[in-house]
């Protein structure tokens, strides 16, 4: 009877014991992206100095089918749609953000590229309202970077007017006698002056030309700062810009330098004449007097 | 008589004038520059004899002291531990902030919260408010400097281009995924692992103490996240399930602060596959509650958050940080209690059992 007791009892103590399990992952209810067959390969192995072989091997066991919305697939495609709404509706007065993924799906198109069909909530930032979305990006698989082709239809995108506030800004800078300028929009502290604002906001306009062109599935591009944007002369009406932007590719944490050149009006939005990017001085990253 | 009212009265306006100078304290809405921190540091262990201690742990490239504040009441033991380090990338600077923040909250709550109390007499907090000093006082110099990441250390031979990304010099699966061999990368993880001063002198550090650390919290921006361990595709935390319940725990307590959404999974699933992050680094030395922090915000503002959202910022990462902790500690201590208790019970009924037996 004593030892039956004393066995019941360290039963007890053990059952108490080490919380640490091991888990399989396909067993969990919440979702993994763990792929046990795929081999990593070192860098020698593939020939180059970017390591992503582990993610192209990951992307092709979830290229199809319906989709993690939290997940890194679904949510860079859904970045593109972003920069599509804010190229085709963006102004001074209307930017976009994207809120949320609701939902997503994935499929080959043959061997040309992969298409996403996605459900999303994009934020108007400016008016601070947020509406649904239903958006299908198709990343092309060519040889080179091609830009991703994006269709998208939001309930009541335009409902907010910005045409009054647009056109006056408009009237404004045509006016000016002196061409308008701004620097380091943010500055580093995250503060941009009220009245470079609307320059600011022509510039992430602008630059979101850019991040949709350079746009792939291995790419999740934002702005990071306007470096410089300049206006010069009024030409047809439209208003014309010289702009210096920096873009933050959170996949590599670089920062690509652009220029661009563009024009704008309320009534033809913005249209990028001109992009080139540039080249980053890495010397002039070094401490002073070095060699 | 008129006398005495009249130097009660001075003595009052004395009293009074002495507090509000001791009011007008450290603004924690704002960014501050290196020297700041450092002066603030030693300003908090003075007004915390007995609570704060500095920690000098290291050195930069540059040859800058690396510092932690140690905040705990002093039982006397060996005691169990908290890590949490901010600004290991440079550009970020809303982690120092945050660090800052955490430090003056944990000060202020202990006195009047219970909890909190507990939690210091049962745990020792470290907090490292700036990881990598050289690289962001680099990031303060001039406009073309502020986007600076990795530390300050030169290439390696015939390398045009300084800094190793410290989030990929630890020894965890070190250069296998997410990183570029190339120098000049943002992601140069160095020329092998624990080959930057810098995280040699985190790894020295907690190698030593590693089973007393409960919860390793690493402090980023931007993407508003919470990323769990580990950064490789082809390995999973044997405690995936606990680290996912905890995150989605501590993401639901940031969202009730300011609405903002974290989203929770290995770095892998929703942000990109790495290697040598500090955070695995902590996971395979056995410290289970091992937290990656991608503060806010979305990619509007980016790195240059607006100082008019720190405050909300800290606010909310505050709330998920204190989640995460608690959790460490309760299972730690609550659940020993708890245990003892069962035991104790166990035994009083074993022996009465027997007890009767025997008569």
């Amino acid at each position: 009877m004593a030892l039956r007791i004393i066995v019941i009892l360290a039963a007890l103590m053990g059952v108490t014991g080490s919380p640490t399990t091991t888990v399989r992952p396909e067993t969990s209810s919440v979702d993994t992206a763990a792929h046990p067959n795929s081999i990593p390969e070192t860098a020698e192995e593939t020939g180059q100095n970017e390591v992503f072989s582990e993610e192209e091997a990951a992307e092709d066991v979830m290229a199809t089918g319906e989709l993690n919305p939290n997940h890194y697939p679904a949510q860079r495609a859904a970045k593109v749609v972003q920069h599509y709404l804010t190229t085709r509706y963006g102004s001074p007065y209307r930017l976009f953000g994207l809120q949320r993924v609701h939902s997503g799906n994935a499929e080959d198109v043959g061997d040309s590229g992969r298409k996403y069909q996605l459900e999303i909530a994009v934020h108007e930032i400016i008016s601070n309202t947020t509406q649904k979305c239903s958006a299908e990006v198709f990343f092309p698989h060519g040889q080179k970077q091609e830009s991703p082709q994006v269709q998208a239809s939001c309930e009541e995108l335009l409902n907010i007017s910005t045409k009054a506030q647009e056109e006056a800004l408009y009237q404004q800078y045509k006016m000016n006698q002196t061409l308008i300028s701004a620097q380091n929009l943010p500055d580093s502290h995250g503060h941009i002056e009220p009245d470079t604002k609307p320059l600011w906001h022509l510039g992430i306009v602008a630059s979101s030309f850019i991040m949709l062109k350079e746009s792939n599935e291995n790419t999740l591009y934002n702005m990071a700062q306007v470096a410089n944007i300049t206006q010069l002369a009024t030409e047809n009406d439209q208003l014309k810009f010289d702009c210096h932007t920096l873009l933050h590719d959170m996949v590599s944490q670089e920062i690509l330098h652009w220029k661009l050149l563009f024009t704008w009006s309320p009534a033809e939005g913005v249209k990028v004449l001109q992009m080139e990017q540039l080249p980053h001085c890495h010397h002039c990253e070094k401490p002073p007097n070095t060699n | 008589m008129l006398n005495s009212v009249g130097l009660s009265f001075m003595l009052l306006l004395s009293a009074v004038g002495a507090a509000i100078v001791e009011r007008v304290g450290y603004d924690y809405s704002k960014y501050h520059p290196m020297p700041e921190i450092t002066s603030w540091m030693t300003q908090m262990e003075k007004d915390y004899p007995g609570v704060v201690s500095i920690v000098d742990y290291g050195k930069s490239y540059e040859g800058r002291t690396i510092s932690l504040l140690k905040i705990g009441l002093n039982t006397g033991e060996k005691k169990k531990a908290i890590w949490m380090d901010c600004g290991i990338h440079a550009r970020e600077w809303i982690a120092p902030a945050f660090c800052q923040y955490f430090v003056s909250q944990i000060l202020q709550s202990y006195k009047t919260d219970t909890i909190m109390e507990q939690m210091m007499k049962d745990m020792d907090f470290y907090v490292t408010p700036v990881l990598n000093v050289d690289g962001y006082i680099y990031s303060w110099k001039d406009n073309t400097t502020r986007l600076w990441r990795k530390n300050r250390s030169p290439g390696p031979p015939g390398c045009d281009c300084y800094g190793t990304d410290l989030n990929r010099n630890f020894e965890a699966n070190w250069g296998t995924i997410g990183v570029s061999f190339d120098c000049c990368s943002q992601t140069y993880c160095g020329t092998k692992p624990k080959s930057e001063p810098e995280t040699q002198s985190v790894m020295n550090f907690l190698a030593s103490r590693k089973d007393d650390f409960l919860c390793f919290l690493t402090i980023h921006s931007y993407s508003q996240l919470l990323l769990i361990p580990f950064g490789h595709p082809d390995f999973t935390a044997t405690n995936y399930d606990e680290l996912m319940t905890v995150g989605l725990g501590a993401s639901d307590a940031i969202r009730k602060v300011h609405g903002m959404e974290y989203a929770v999974g290995t770095s892998p699933a929703i942000l990109y596959p790495n290697s040598g992050s500090s955070r695995d680094w902590a996971r395979m030395q056995g410290i289970p509650l091992s937290y990656t922090f991608e503060l806010r915000d979305n990619g509007t503002f980016g790195f240059e958050l607006p100082e008019d959202q720190i405050k909300p910022t800290c606010e909310e990462a505050y709330s998920g940080a204190l989640h995460i902790i608690t959790y460490a500690h309760d299972k730690t201590f609550n659940g020993a209690v708890v245990t003892a208790a069962a035991t104790l019970w166990t035994v009083l009924l074993a022996v009465g059992v027997t007890g009767a037996n025997l008569i």
